[in-house]
């Protein structure tokens, strides 16, 4: 027994303590519980590891009716490890780089107990050895990413945001249910490995439809949560949230759990074929459309947070196509250079005093030199250069692509050079030039910087940790090496790097002429294509005027209000008529129950008379 | 057996007294006479009940009788006490002026 529910308890004890303890905490105690129990979880995670995983645990009965039975399991194989490591690792990285971030914050106590909230969460989605376990932390996530994101409850746009991210979580979350309740019908069993294991005796005429289903029912919710085409809106507005959330949550973690999903129910998909290419697909699109909406973006959060969609786009195009392990590996190291590219950005924007406006910055790399190297590295890393992390997981999921199908792989490629283009757009923006704004830079504190050096390490010699070698046991490693196609992908990442040096360093007006040359064109990418507004007047006004005008104006007040005053008038008149007869003398009462005594008789008399 | 009283007789006497005592609520303001008219009612029945129960040869009229005694005296208790209660408090006992549950 390796007591896997040590590493979700520590951060909910961290939770609870912070939670209801930490306005009477000094900071240093509650950095302390907050710091302390991510460590505990992520020490305990290194021995679980190096212990090879762990089989699965059970610890007692949730759910028993008849047959069918539903335990609280974890369970730790290779997927679960390599997700353990990156969400305690990078998760303590973060930690430590909140305390500098937010030391001036009135809600320092909350924003660590809602972090703290948030690792237990998604260390249960993880662990889960069974579906409903995992839906657990699924909907824990996407309620610790709502109160995140709303932190700032005061700001309007802060919990606009929230209430968007959690609405639109609401729409996938409905597939993801609908898939287990369907997975729970046809196979009396919601643990994975009864599941997974009763899959081989299925003959694919009858499976395939229903796997078909369940595999586009999880897709829908991979969707939400990972921000695919059609539900990626809520993540770019998500950026209100403070940047260590941006970065852990929006960036490095909670969003890859999509990911983590279609991997971990890698055996439905390689039985619906369908469903998979789906995933391949949406991927793809994702991947292109958000690359190239991030172009044209100026504030340094939103470049990244499109940066960061378009990624999830690259995964869900190496699961689609059959790369598990590499799909599996760009999450990893995605989540060392992503969560490089917003602490970095926080960095900056703490420097600046709160601005994210890119064309306000500019000539930054004297006054942040370390915050500009590392973000450099996570640049380089993300554009796919050679040995760096992002080449590697990046060049796998391309190298399967083309194998499935070339022509996703050359959409792969221009996707690559947008990444790079966009990536350092941001940072010549930023680091060089002159510095365009009025406040006064100032490089961010060591607490700060510590976590920027550690992840800039791992962004470039991540790419050497053995992640498909220590998944093939799960997924087969892949047979295909094709140095050409390496090659020209590298390539493209180049071109990517130049086109931003000739338009924002070499040549600073061209950027502008262009911009005005494409017209229509670059009010569309810089509106992003409008999605949202399409979306508010197809969905949300639909919805809102509908529930006003319907369900409001004419049900509820017309019907329903109309209906119980109704009543009640017809009570008052009917007691105004009766409240006459309590004249309140007795004689007239008196008179009454005469009168009613004759009728009595006479009633009697006329029917024949009691018998 | 001797001649005894016929039944209707007792009747009619038990419908005059009611009569009475219904009168003699409905038209007297008075509250003690009010309470005496409701005592002679009460009477009434017991007599009805009384020559019911003679002429029937069952003693069930004459249990009833004993239980509307009952009611009486613990209602002559009840009843004298607020007719007590209510002079004390405004000095009259004229039964139009105790009307306070009207307004």
């Amino acid at each position: 027994m390796q007591h896997l529910w040590i590493i979700p308890a520590l951060p909910l004890a961290g939770f609870l303590a912070n939670g209801l303890l930490g306005r009477r905490l000094p900071k240093a105690a509650i950095n302390g519980v907050a710091i302390g129990s991510v460590t505990l979880a992520f020490l305990w995670v290194l021995k679980v590891v190096a212990s090879g995983g762990a089989p699965l645990e059970h610890y007692f009965d949730w759910i028993r009716v008849g047959d069918f039975a539903v335990g609280c399991d974890f369970v730790a194989d290779h997927l679960t490890a390599v997700m353990l490591l990156v969400v305690t690792g990078v998760g303590l990285l973060i930690h430590i780089y909140a305390v500098g971030y937010m030391a001036h914050d009135g809600g320092y106590a909350r924003f660590f107990a809602y972090l703290n909230l948030f690792m237990f969460f998604m260390l249960t989605l993880v662990l889960a050895a069974n579906f409903l376990v995992m839906f657990v932390g699924w909907e824990g996530v996407g309620l610790s990413s709502y109160l995140l994101i709303g932190f700032w409850f005061l700001k309007p746009s802060a919990t606009n945001a929230g209430n968007k991210a959690f609405i639109v979580n609401r729409i996938g979350d409905f597939g993801f249910t609908l898939a287990v309740l369907l997975v729970g019908i046809n196979f009396g069993s919601l643990d994975f490995a009864k599941v997974f294991g009763s899959l081989g005796g299925w003959p694919a005429e009858h499976s395939v439809g229903t796997l078909t289903l369940a595999g586009l029912l999880l897709l829908l919710g991979a969707a939400g949560k990972s921000a695919q085409i059609p539900l990626y809106v809520w993540l770019p507005d998500a950026m209100e949230g403070p940047t260590p959330v941006s970065a852990l949550i929006h960036a490095a973690t909670m969003v890859t759990a999509g990911v983590y999903m279609v991997a971990r129910f890698a055996p439905v998909y390689l039985k619906a074929p369908m469903a998979m290419e789906m995933v391949a697909l949406i991927g793809l699109a994702t991947a292109l459309f958000a690359a190239t909406i991030g172009l044209a973006q100026n504030d340094i959060k939103k470049v990244f947070a499109y940066s960061t969609v378009s990624q999830l786009g690259y995964m869900f195009l190496g699961v689609g196509t059959g790369a598990f392990g590499a799909g599996i590996f760009h999450l990893v190291t995605h989540a060392f250079f992503k969560a490089l590219l917003f602490l970095g950005a926080g960095s900056v924007i703490h420097a600046l005093g709160g601005e994210q406006d890119l064309r306000k910055m500019g000539g930054l790399r004297k006054k942040t030199p370390v915050t500009f190297w590392t973000l450099v590295c996570a640049a380089v890393s993300i554009a796919g250069i050679p040995p760096f992390a992002g080449f590697w997981s990046k060049d796998e999921i391309l190298v399967s692509a083309y194998y499935h199908a070339p022509w996703m792989y050359w959409v792969g490629v221009v996707t690559a050079a947008m990444t790079a283009f966009y990536v350092f757009r941001a940072i010549f923006l930023a680091f060089f030039g002159e510095y365009r704004g009025d406040a006064h830079p100032h490089e961010s504190p060591a607490v700060m910087t510590l976590p920027l050096v550690a992840l800039a390490a791992l962004s470039l010699g991540g790419g050497f940790f053995p992640v498909p070698r220590w998944l093939a046991p799960l997924f087969p490693l892949a047979e295909h090496h094709n140095n050409a196609l390496v090659i020209i992908s590298v390539a493209a990442g180049l071109a990517g790097i130049f086109l931003a040096w000739l338009f924002y360093v070499a040549r600073p007006g061209l950027a502008d002429a262009t911009a005005r040359r494409l017209g229509w064109v670059y009010q569309m990418v810089l509106r992003k294509y409008y999605v949202d507004e399409i979306y508010g007047a197809a969905v949300v006004t639909p919805v809102v005027e509908g529930a006003r005008e319907v369900l409001w104006q004419s049900v509820d007040v017309e019907v329903i209000d109309a209906g119980v005053n109704g009543v009640g008038k017809r009570a008052r008149a009917l007691g105004g008529v009766l409240r006459r007869i309590q004249s309140g003398y007795i004689r007239s009462y008196a008179a009454w129950i005469l009168m009613g005594a004759v009728m009595v008789l006479a009633a009697l008399a006329l029917a024949g008379g009691a018998k | 057996m001797p001649q005894s009283v016929p039944l209707a007789w007792y009747l009619a006497l038990s419908a005059i007294l009611f009569t009475l005592g219904v009168a003699g609520f409905l038209f007297r303001r008075n509250l003690i006479t009010m309470f005496m008219s409701i005592e002679l009612m009460l009477n009434a029945v017991n007599l009805s009940f009384v020559a019911f129960s003679y002429h029937f040869k069952r003693v069930d009229g004459q249990i009833f009788t004993f239980f509307v005694m009952v009611v009486a005296a613990a209602e002559a208790a009840v009843g004298l006490a607020i007719i007590l209660t209510v002079f004390k408090n405004r000095a009259t006992l004229h039964v139009d002026e105790v009307a306070s549950m009207k307004n």
